[in-house]
């Protein structure tokens, strides 16, 4: 399985735009099935952005968000080639990372 | 309530009364059946209905219509929503069946870059062979058991192979039977038929409204709409065959949706990509 986080972040001299998409059900634990069952909740709890051993983007996030969501933001600093790392925790304890380099 | 009905009925006639304008404009010669002439006239009336718009930007749908969204779907088109759908299809594609043959093997080419000559009719069996038919019979000739037609997997694997073929210009070939012209014909009766509570046909939304907004959405011209497919909708938040855009619109005017891969709809089907013969294959898309 490829990772779930894609990300793109663009160096601007001055600041750096990062763009992130991320394969999740966030299921928000309210919603039933085709049976009526509900759907257990299934959700990213915390999405973290790491550059330079800094977090510059931390999302305390809950069911209220999207499936696969996406993210973009910007931060000061950053310049081509850096590394950012990017990962997050769901509510069953999973996790994913990825690194990506700034163009 | 009764000002309500009277607008509702006003609306039906008016909109009777425009059908009636639009199913005369595009047909020609009712009498005979003569696709070439159909395709011709359908295109002109959609350029003439949007003088601005390319042809080849038909395809994108209700992007084309509406220069606000066309400017949010270039954004979202860096990070295509249907990116993980593709991955997907691109593994499940490449992937042996238990016999050790794949996909590949069922298909002229290889599979690669071939999604514009379906669908196709099928001498031999006298009916239209739509792309979604064509890989479910794949799976059943190997000894796999067919995927639904709605949605993630078949929406995979015709988002892969659509995406190894945009670009190529929409090539559907109707030969000279009698058959063939029949299913055409009846593909186009259908686009054309009004049905379900709201007396709605295909073309009362995609040929007459395109571009103006139903709720909150905007709405796609037929030309090309197929070209496009598989497509992501933020309103199902996942992916969608043809099959599922079919049976949805049916259901949406409250009528009774056929089952996926019905004689009638792979008649549509055929109809519909035949007049949008000549413009690009963009699947798989995205949707508002």
């Amino acid at each position: 399985m490829a990772s779930t986080i894609r990300v793109r972040a663009t160096s601007s001299g001055e600041t750096t735009e990062v763009q992130a998409l991320i394969q999740h059900p966030m299921d928000s634990g309210f919603v039933k099935n085709a049976k009526g069952e509900t759907i257990p909740p299934h959700f990213i709890q915390q999405l973290t952005f790491e550059h330079d051993g800094k977090n510059v983007f931390i999302a305390d996030w809950g069911g209220g968000i999207s499936k696969d969501p996406y993210v973009k933001f910007t931060f000061k600093g950053g310049k081509k080639g850096d590394e950012l790392k990017i990962s997050w925790v769901d509510n069953k304890g999973a996790t994913d990372t990825t690194t990506a380099k700034i163009q | 309530m009764k000002l309500r009905s009277a607008i509702y009925l006003a609306s039906a006639a008016l909109s009777l009364a425009l059908l009636t304008l639009a199913s005369t404009l595009p047909s020609g010669a009712a009498d005979k059946v003569d696709p070439v002439a159909d395709a011709k006239a359908f295109k002109k009336f959609f350029t003439d209905k949007f003088p601005k718009v390319k042809l080849e930007d038909f395809v994108n749908g209700p992007y084309s219509m509406n220069e606000d969204l066309h400017k949010q779907w270039q954004e979202k088109e860096q990070f295509p929503p249907y990116e993980f759908s593709l991955e997907m299809g691109k593994e499940m594609f490449s992937k042996p069946f238990k016999n050790g043959k794949t996909y590949a093997d069922c298909f002229e080419n290889g599979g690669i870059g071939v999604r514009q000559n379906y669908p196709y009719f099928d001498a031999k069996e006298g009916k239209v062979i739509t792309l979604e038919l064509a890989l479910n019979r794949c799976r059943e000739a190997n000894g796999e058991a067919p995927y639904s037609y709605v949605r993630d997997e078949m929406a995979a694997l015709t988002a892969y192979m659509a995406f190894t073929s945009r670009g190529k210009p929409m090539d559907i070939k109707i030969p000279n039977d009698p058959r063939a012209l029949a299913a055409y014909e009846a593909g186009k009766e259908y686009f054309y038929t009004r049905r379900g509570q709201l007396n709605f046909s295909c073309a009362t939304c995609h040929v007459q409204s395109p571009g103006e907004r139903i709720r909150a959405e905007i709405l796609a011209p037929a030309l090309g709409i197929v070209n496009a497919m598989p497509i992501y909708r933020s309103e199902w938040s996942g992916m969608g065959t043809t099959s599922r855009r079919f049976t949805t619109c049916n259901s949406q005017i409250r009528g009774v949706p056929l089952s996926p891969q019905d004689d009638e709809y792979r008649n549509v089907e055929y109809y519909l990509s035949y007049v949008s013969n000549g413009l690009p294959i963009s699947g798989p898309g995205a949707r508002p």
